[in-house]
């Protein structure tokens, strides 16, 4: 067979690659047909509900099931972390750890069980304060997460006799001293859940010995290792669906002991078992976001450009006790000279999981709202001080496209007609305006994946991945991928994914699975057709590079119009279905794919300083992908990203109570998320131009969601003159900080 | 100056919060949300159906899911069902038979009292396009229509639906999904079922409803992956095409 060069269509040629394109599972979703893991319903089956420890700090002493095994239809209770009598007492130190399981014939019985279950604890002191540093050291609750110092080479270096620490602290408030500006802050990111709105969990039962498990998971293809790793057995013995997945953003990566727990019940009552978490359990332990709150100083010249910046931040992720990674300050920005240092604090919460764009987020928010402060501080126009500062990022390649498209941005969102200095608003009543930047990057690069790509003699095409969709459109972009390689409509290919049955595909976490899918698809394509090409130019007597695939038919280029219909040219074939394995591995260099995006958002508020309310008037997305396979879904995500900027920015906040530690709004009617009426008007603008079109598929889910909270918030600052430190910006945090201002 | 609804959590912000507490900032918390639903219409406590709307502060939820609820609730529930037997409704217990129609199909099923319609559609008769997200109503996602008006399947009881017309998702016909599908309403999905019965539910009463309209009146669903931006666009094509029509 002759050697494929893998290549994308030119833009003139494509004839739905990079264009608009419906989800091919819309409509089964829109109508209710769709089977997520939670409406897999399978006969006989059990219910399974778990008592969540009420407590963020205790001993769980022991746990009486005697009443709740009395309940009518309750079949088997099951320890997951709680002793049996006479064991020693088990230390829990998250809110909603689960204890015991109760496996019932219905959800209400098992709700009624779990409600009978005796338990005893003994109450340690807990610990919560994730902003305050000073109490978490006096209560010993830190842990250093890291730090460094760059300084420009010409500043020189320490002389022999001289302490390295000292001279640089005197060079760094040297700098400082010489800056023509300096501001100093503190701003935080307060923690936030994933809050999937359908909660993890598995209906499983066990098939001849065999766990056949629907899991809500991002990460099919290794999901059967990880109930094999929990059970003791091999991955062989374990099959993992997921059709459909009802919000996974970084959480829902393994089956979790909950779910181990479900596979243990199914096979001790010999019934298939349905074991998903309750809300409260998805809030407080189905995973959530590190927070951050720092101390920063920066120092500028005359123009705004940093020369400067030294900072110091904690927070929590857990009682692991780390906090947003120190590595990612400052963000995007990189002046010449930076110190920083990070402290984790141990609180008593359920550890932290990757949260779309981990650590991006908040250190974004953390960075460019100091960025923004000076603007304010010198009453320059924001937009110029961050494309000044462009000359000092760390990527230093990508400082034209950002500044091109910040411009684009500008113009969007009407950033010279609408802009004022800081606090300079004309006020309506009590509400004034604001405009604010951020600006992001992420690396997007390929996830490993393999494909098995079937073509039948009589024309039929089908394709099997173990890859997942997590609703970001990834079974259409792998048909849109098959369909444009072979000429065909999109209905023309079957798209098989969601199985660990099928070939492996890396998990779906940090935007890496288009180009995982569009790599695989892509090479099990163009193998496939080169060789039905070979088959096809023996019989037509031209060469092979002769041909093309177009509109149905094996096209002869140049002939005139001799050409040869796809399933006429399938029938070549003999038969058995041509069958291609494509594989594609993490790292490959690639001219299908390739990594590092940048962009921008810019938002638009309103603020109203009697009541702290604010209201996003409008926000703009500028955002570079490479080359883009589905518009339609790309724009999705984007002001699906957009949103929960907004919800981060303004709503989501995990509350403990300070004095028993307690997540005290883990239920969706307070821990608060943004509904349809709070998102304004979004813009979305995909930078596409050619030079971006040859870098290939790079990942498009994270990169959105990172600066629009950094946005929100210099929006605020620009129409309020007054910096509400921490993130969400709460009506009554906006009022605080007029009353201190 | 605009209205503050205020986060409840800032204000409320108490130590140990307790159920009957919970309960009470539950009843508030759907009321801000629930905008075109009624309120909670229907409860019942040990086998009592009633009548009337339940005097606020009381959560049924709780009531029916666990014992301590119970305790915290009992007061209210002996002064709901003093009303109630006044006003003379009838008392029921244990498992019951009940007729409906679901999706133009006539249904029996043997419920408890405690049985929600959302159990009894997703578990009895496996038409699970109405989600268990929360169980206060407080996300949307259980969203169907009782008699025409939408109600979430998660807050009302199997029994108090006997005799009435219950209309899933399933049974909604294409028209709104298309529009889904035209206009990307959805990601995961998980939430668009109850988004597309609320939508519904919306343009019945508002036919020609203006994109105003839209972004007032559809805030009674919750989605996490942020599709309300096609969410928008599909009710204003809906209610476009209703204006041609």
């Amino acid at each position: 067979m002759a050697e494929v060069n893998y290549s994308w269509p030119q833009n003139h040629k494509s004839r739905l690659i990079g264009k608009r394109v419906d989800r091919l599972d819309g409509l089964e979703k829109s109508r209710g047909a769709a089977k997520y893991t939670y409406d897999v319903n399978l006969p006989n089956q059990l219910i399974v509900r778990a008592l969540g420890c009420p407590h963020a700090h205790c001993r769980v002493i022991s746990v009486d099931a005697t009443e709740a095994a009395k309940v009518p239809g309750v079949v088997l209770v099951h320890r997951i972390n709680a002793p049996q009598s006479g064991e020693e007492p088990i230390e829990i130190r998250a809110d909603g750890t689960l204890l015991v399981a109760v496996a019932a014939e219905s959800d209400a019985a098992a709700l009624e069980g779990v409600s009978k279950l005796k338990a005893q604890y003994e109450l340690l002191e807990s610990f919560t304060a994730d902003h305050d540093l000073a109490a978490a050291e006096a209560k010993e609750r830190t842990k250093r997460a890291g730090g460094g110092i760059e300084l420009d080479e010409a500043l020189g270096e320490p002389g022999d006799d001289e302490d390295e620490e000292e001279w640089e602290e005197k060079t760094i408030q040297g700098l400082f001293e010489r800056s023509a500006y300096v501001v100093e802050g503190n701003y935080g990111v307060d923690a936030i859940t994933h809050c999937c709105l359908e909660p993890h969990g598995t209906t499983l039962h066990w098939v001849d010995n065999k766990l056949k498990a629907y899991l809500s998971t991002q990460n099919v293809s290794q999901s059967d290792d990880g109930f094999a790793g929990g059970l003791g057995i091999t991955a062989d013995e374990v099959d993992v669906t997921c059709e459909f997945i009802g919000g996974g953003f970084g959480s829902k990566f393994q089956p979790n002991y909950w779910g181990i727990a479900a596979a243990e019940i199914a096979k001790q009552t010999g019934r298939p078992v349905k074991f998903m978490l309750s809300r409260d359990q998805e809030l407080k332990i189905g995973g959530n976001r590190p927070s951050g709150f720092i101390k920063a100083k920066i120092g500028a010249d005359e123009n705004g450009i940093v020369t400067v910046w030294d900072s110091e931040h904690w927070g929590t992720t857990g009682f692991n006790g780390s906090t947003v990674s120190v590595g990612n300050f400052p963000y995007v920005f990189q002046p010449k000279n930076y110190r920083r240092k990070a402290t984790g604090i141990i609180t008593d919460n359920e550890p932290s999981v990757a949260w779309r764009a981990p650590n991006h987020p908040q250190a974004c928010a953390l960075t460019q709202t100091a960025y923004d402060d000076l603007a304010a501080k010198m009453q320059a126009d924001s937009l110029d001080i961050f494309l000044r500062n462009l000359q000092n990022i760390d990527d230093p390649d990508k400082a034209s496209v950002y500044a091109e498209e910040l411009r684009i941005a500008a113009d969007l969102i009407g950033w010279r007609r609408n802009w004022h200095p800081h606090g300079k608003g004309q006020k309506q009543g009590s509400v004034v305006e604001g405009l604010g930047i951020g600006i992001h990057k992420w690396a997007g690069t390929a996830n490993s994946s393999n494909c098995l790509l079937k073509i039948h003699p009589d024309g039929g095409v089908e394709s099997y991945c173990g890859t997942q969709d997590l609703g970001t459109g990834t079974r259409t972009v792998c048909a849109m991928v098959l369909a444009e390689t072979f000429g065909l409509p999109i209905e023309a290919v079957k798209v098989n994914i969601g199985s660990s049955t099928y070939p492996f595909s890396g998990a779906s976490g940090g935007s890496t699975t288009v180009g995982a899918v569009s790599e695989s698809h892509r090479r099990a394509a163009q193998q496939a057709l080169a060789a039905l090409f070979e088959l096809v130019a023996t019989k037509l007597g031209v060469a092979a590079d002769q041909l093309e695939a177009a509109n149905g038919k094996i096209v002869v280029t140049g002939y005139g119009g001799k050409s040869m219909s796809w399933r006429e040219a399938c029938s070549l074939i003999g038969v058995r279905p041509l069958e291609i394995t494509s594989s594609y591995q993490r790292g490959d260099a690639s001219p299908l794919s390739s990594q590092n995006v940048g962009g921008c958002q810019m938002a638009h508020v309103a603020v109203d300083t009697d009541t702290g309310v604010i209201k996003i008037k409008k926000m703009v997305a500028v955002q570079d992908m490479g080359l883009i396979i589905n518009r339609k879904t790309a724009e999705s995500q984007i002001h699906g990203a957009m949103i929960m900027s907004i919800s981060a920015a303004l709503f989501e906040q995990r509350i403990n109570d300070p004095a028993s530690g307690v997540f005290v709004n883990s239920g969706l009617d307070q821990y608060r998320l943004p509904r349809l009426g709070d998102i304004g008007d979004l813009v979305v603008h995909l930078y596409e131009p050619e030079s971006e079109r040859a870098r290939g598929v790079i990942g498009l889910g994270e990169p959105p969601v990172i600066s629009g909270c950094a946005a929100i918030s210099n929006a605020v600052c620009n129409a309020l003159g007054v910096r509400v430190p921490t993130v969400p910006l709460t009506p009554k945090r906006v009022l605080d900080a007029l009353r201190t201002a | 100056m605009w209205a503050y609804l205020p986060s409840l959590c800032e204000i409320f912000f108490v130590k140990n919060l307790n159920l009957a507490w919970r309960s009470f900032i539950l009843s508030g918390g759907l009321n801000d949300v629930g905008d075109y639903r009624d309120p909670l219409f229907t409860l019942h406590a040990d086998g009592i159906i009633m009548s009337q709307p339940p005097a606020q502060g009381f959560s049924r939820r709780n009531f029916l899911r666990g014992s301590g609820a119970a305790a915290a609730a009992s007061t209210v529930v002996h002064s709901a069902a003093a009303q109630d037997t006044a006003a003379g409704s009838a008392v029921i217990a244990g498992e019951t038979s009940i007729a409906v129609r679901i999706n133009g199909e006539s249904k029996t099923a043997k419920v408890e009292p405690r049985t929600t319609l959302l159990d009894l559609l997703r578990y009895q008769f496996d038409l699970t396009a109405a989600k268990p997200v929360s169980d206060d109503g407080s996300s949307g996602a259980s969203t169907v229509l009782v008699d025409g008006k939408p109600v979430a399947a998660s807050t009302v009881l199997a029994l108090s639906v006997n005799g009435k017309e219950i209309t899933t998702c399933e049974g909604l016909g294409d028209q709104i999904p298309q529009a889904f599908v035209a206009h990307d309403a959805q990601q995961c999905g998980f939430c668009t079922p109850g988004f597309v019965v609320a939508v519904r539910a919306f343009l019945s009463r508002h036919p020609d409803a203006s994109e105003e309209q839209i972004r007032a009146g559809l805030n009674g669903n919750l989605c996490r992956c942020g599709t309300y931006a096609g969410v928008l666009q599909a009710a204003i094509s809906l209610a476009k095409g209703n204006q041609n029509g």
